[in-house]
């Protein structure tokens, strides 16, 4: 084997010592990029029931009075929160495009204050996007006091384009500890009067 | 049992192991002598026989857990180890037998075989490839010492889903990260050098076309392995941010999402299992024509269906996923895409039996391994596409089922073709064929074994029997039963395959260069037996067989 067979060896292994590391960088920051990446794609396709949690405007569209959907409640508690959460009804039956409201009541069942968030879900998952949330308490976290009872109000629609399979809507709230709070950004109160408002 | 494993057996049982594979030294400059040498060596044969060494300690510490399970599992009922123990054998038996048994065999066996095979003096960067095996007993004995810490070792399962493996992970998570980031550095490490190896150090003469198909696997698994590898570090990085720095990309609460771990995951994870299979195809193209006395059949579409399994394993990551409530067009999909797999594989089990077909067939060890390969990893494949209906899953997903499918797949699938591909180069490593009624017997107990072990975990997985819990119910008793005693059958018979190799390495049948026939003809068959330290040191001309 010649010098110069040799040097063109070792330039072939450089360049694919380089071409393997740059693939690797990208792999690793395609793996990062993914978070993001998939937390759009389910809110774009509405996969998953990651709904929008930003308030909309009420659609004032004809009510279709033909049809009738059911529209169930569940309120869960994750770990680490001694709040309870129920609502006033687990189940209602709406037409599509007609504007509901519903009120659950949290209560903080432990001796200081907390924060705490709902975070929504929705099954089945191809009803995600025709849920059109006008005001809900899992916009915001709210902040209990030790003992404090409050009840907040969940006004919504179902739009009319709801896929026609669809017969039963499930919305889940699950009840999540929001730690190291300590500055109130605002109080559970003000959310309460904006909720009133819509 | 003392899980912790320092690295000095793998050591001096390594320097009896190659002593015998180099009796006589070139010109070169003396090596260090003592633990410095095996410290330092920069030998690519040195370096293959350590990682298959160190792959023979971590597959029998692996078992070992595996029998812990099976002897809680042998009756209903708790007898043996408590629930948490049970869970952290299950783990840390997938976890050592996946990243340290398997993988490191496969790498060890590319160390010694691919310079040898594509007639290059040594791997293209022989210091990195020391490095890159003396990470693995690093990762591996911080992996083993966690079962010492208090609150246990890993005890989620190999697949670690958060928040099992973050929320309500045992404190000694931190360690089970930083091992399995060595561990990962290891693999990408060795894939480079690998890559770099087949592209540019080909004996002159040779084309990508003319490489044996163990090269050209374990040139695909590369690039699987660049492709993955940092998806794996990268998960495991952000489970060390949601454990000690707050972040919630897998914590609902925070507003991450559980599901999404499992979607990274199983995009390391599925081409992962390809990771394992593809280098003991190539072993298996290897040993078939060698031993059917044959040129193997349709060489070409070889390369291209591993090719398009590799490329099809990046798109089935969802059929792990079926019940995490996926859409219906995502459950489609997925059921495809995965069944379109069997097109490839099949073109693979085809050209094997079409080499058979009307060949002068002799049963050596290797061949036995071989043979058995090709039908049980098929068994393994047909479980696979079952798993693969969608609307089925749900009554097979997390039961015992799935435990039979894989272990069909990984037992006598890949671990049988490291055996074959073991027996079939311990000639050339060694200068002298192994002895044969011993690894007759060691085959015909290991099949029986597995077989025993394994095909009733279909029946108690298809009849609901959940994995990875340590008690049952009754009916499942004598599936249970069976299942371990097989396992110890298995087991135990392992020790056969360490006395053949040692009996093998002192002496034995001298073994010719070209040591089991005219049609095992690869390059690696045209320097002596054993292979003296330094071959192919000035390139060698390669002739191409006549197809």
């Amino acid at each position: 084997m010649t010098q110069s067979d040799r040097e063109i060896r070792q330039a072939g292994v450089r360049r694919t010592i380089w071409r393997s590391v740059a693939a690797l960088v990208g792999m690793f920051a395609f793996a990062f990029a993914l978070v993001p990446l998939y937390d759009v794609f389910c809110r774009v396709t509405g996969i998953n029931g990651a709904v929008d949690t930003t308030a909309q405007s009420i659609v004032h569209e004809e009510v279709d009075e033909s049809r009738m959907v059911t529209v169930q409640f569940i309120t869960r508690n994750g770990s680490g929160l001694p709040w309870r959460m129920e609502v006033e009804t687990r189940q209602v039956r709406m037409h599509p495009g007609q504007t509901t409201e519903v009120h659950f009541t949290f209560s903080n069942q432990s001796g200081g204050e907390s924060w705490g968030r709902a975070v929504p879900g929705v099954s089945p998952a191809t009803a995600t996007r025709h849920v059109r949330k006008v005001s809900c308490f899992c916009f915001e976290e709210q902040k209990l006091q030790a003992g404090e009872r409050l009840e907040l109000p969940l006004v919504f629609q179902l739009a009319r384009d709801l896929p026609p399979e669809v017969n039963t809507v499930t919305l889940v709230y699950t009840l999540y500890p929001v730690e190291g709070k300590s500055e109130p950004l605002q109080t559970a109160g003000a959310q309460n009067k904006e909720g009133e408002e819509a | 049992m003392a899980p912790k494993v320092p690295p000095q057996p793998t050591l001096e049982q390594s320097t009896s192991a190659v002593d015998a594979g180099h009796g006589h030294h070139h010109a070169h400059e003396a090596p260090p002598k003592g633990i410095m040498r095996w410290l330092l060596t920069t030998n690519h044969k040195e370096i293959g026989s350590m990682y298959l060494i160190f792959s023979l300690i971590m597959f029998f510490i692996g078992g070992i857990f595996a029998l812990v399970v099976r002897l809680e599992l042998f009756q209903p009922g708790l007898q043996f180890v408590n629930p948490e123990f049970f869970n952290q054998m299950t783990t840390m038996h997938g976890l050592i037998m996946v990243f340290a048994a398997v993988m490191p065999a496969f790498t060890g066996l590319a160390n010694w075989m691919i310079p040898l095979q594509i007639g290059a003096p040594d791997m293209a960067l022989p210091r990195l490839n020391n490095f890159s095996f003396w990470l693995l007993p690093v990762a591996f004995g911080l992996l083993l010492s966690t079962l010492l810490m208090p609150g246990g070792g890993p005890n989620f399962g190999w697949t670690f889903y958060a928040p099992l493996s973050t929320t309500y992970a045992p404190p000694s998570t931190t360690f089970f990260i930083l091992s399995l980031h060595i561990a990962g550095i290891s693999s990408i490490l060795g894939a480079i050098n690998i890559i770099a190896t087949i592209l540019n150090m080909r004996a002159p003469g040779m084309r990508m076309m003319d490489m044996p198909l163990f090269v050209w696997t374990w040139l695909i698994t590369s690039f699987l392995l660049i492709a993955v590898m940092p998806v794996l570090a990268g998960v495991i990085t952000m489970m060390l941010m949601d454990i000690n720095f707050g972040t919630s990309f897998f914590n609902a609460a925070g507003g991450g999402d559980p599901v999404l771990f499992q979607h990274l995951f199983w995009f390391f994870g599925h081409p992962e299992v390809y990771i394992m299979i593809l280098p003991a195809f190539g072993i298996v193209s290897a040993i078939i024509p060698a031993f059917a006395r044959k040129r193997l059949f349709g060489y070409a579409s070889m390369v291209y269906a591993t090719a398009a399994i590799a490329i099809l394993s990046f798109m089935v990551w969802g059929h792990h996923m079926f019940v995490v409530g996926m859409p219906l067009a995502g459950q489609l999909f997925f059921m495809y895409a995965t069944m379109l797999i069997a097109v490839p594989t099949g073109v693979k089990v085809f050209n094997w039996v079409a080499t058979l077909f009307r060949g002068s067939i002799s049963f050596e060890p290797p061949m036995l391994f071989a043979l058995a390969f090709v039908v049980l990893f098929t068994i393994g494949g047909f479980s696979g596409l079952m798993l693969a209906i969608a609307p089925a899953d749900f009554q097979y997903h997390d039961t015992y089922f799935v435990v039979a499918h894989f272990h069909y797949v990984l037992v006598p699938g890949a671990v049988f073709a490291i055996m074959a591909g073991v027996y079939y180069w311990l000639p050339k490593w060694t200068g002298h064929y192994p002895n044969v009624r011993l690894a007759q017997w060691h085959f015909w107990l290991s099949v029986i074994g597995v077989n025993l072990t394994f095909f009733p975990m279909h029946f108690s997985g298809l009849a609901g029997m959940p994995r990875r819990i340590p008690d049952y119910a009754l009916q499942f008793a004598d599936f249970n039963f069976v299942s371990s005693l097989g396992a110890f059958l298995f087991g135990f018979s392992q020790l056969l395959f360490v006395a053949v190799i040692i009996l093998c390495v002192r002496g034995g049948k001298k073994a010719p260069a070209q040591a089991w026939g005219e049609f095992a003809d690869d390059l690696e068959w045209s320097v002596p037996s054993p292979a003296p330290l330094h071959t192919f040191e000035t390139p060698p001309t390669f002739q191409r067989p006549a197809h």
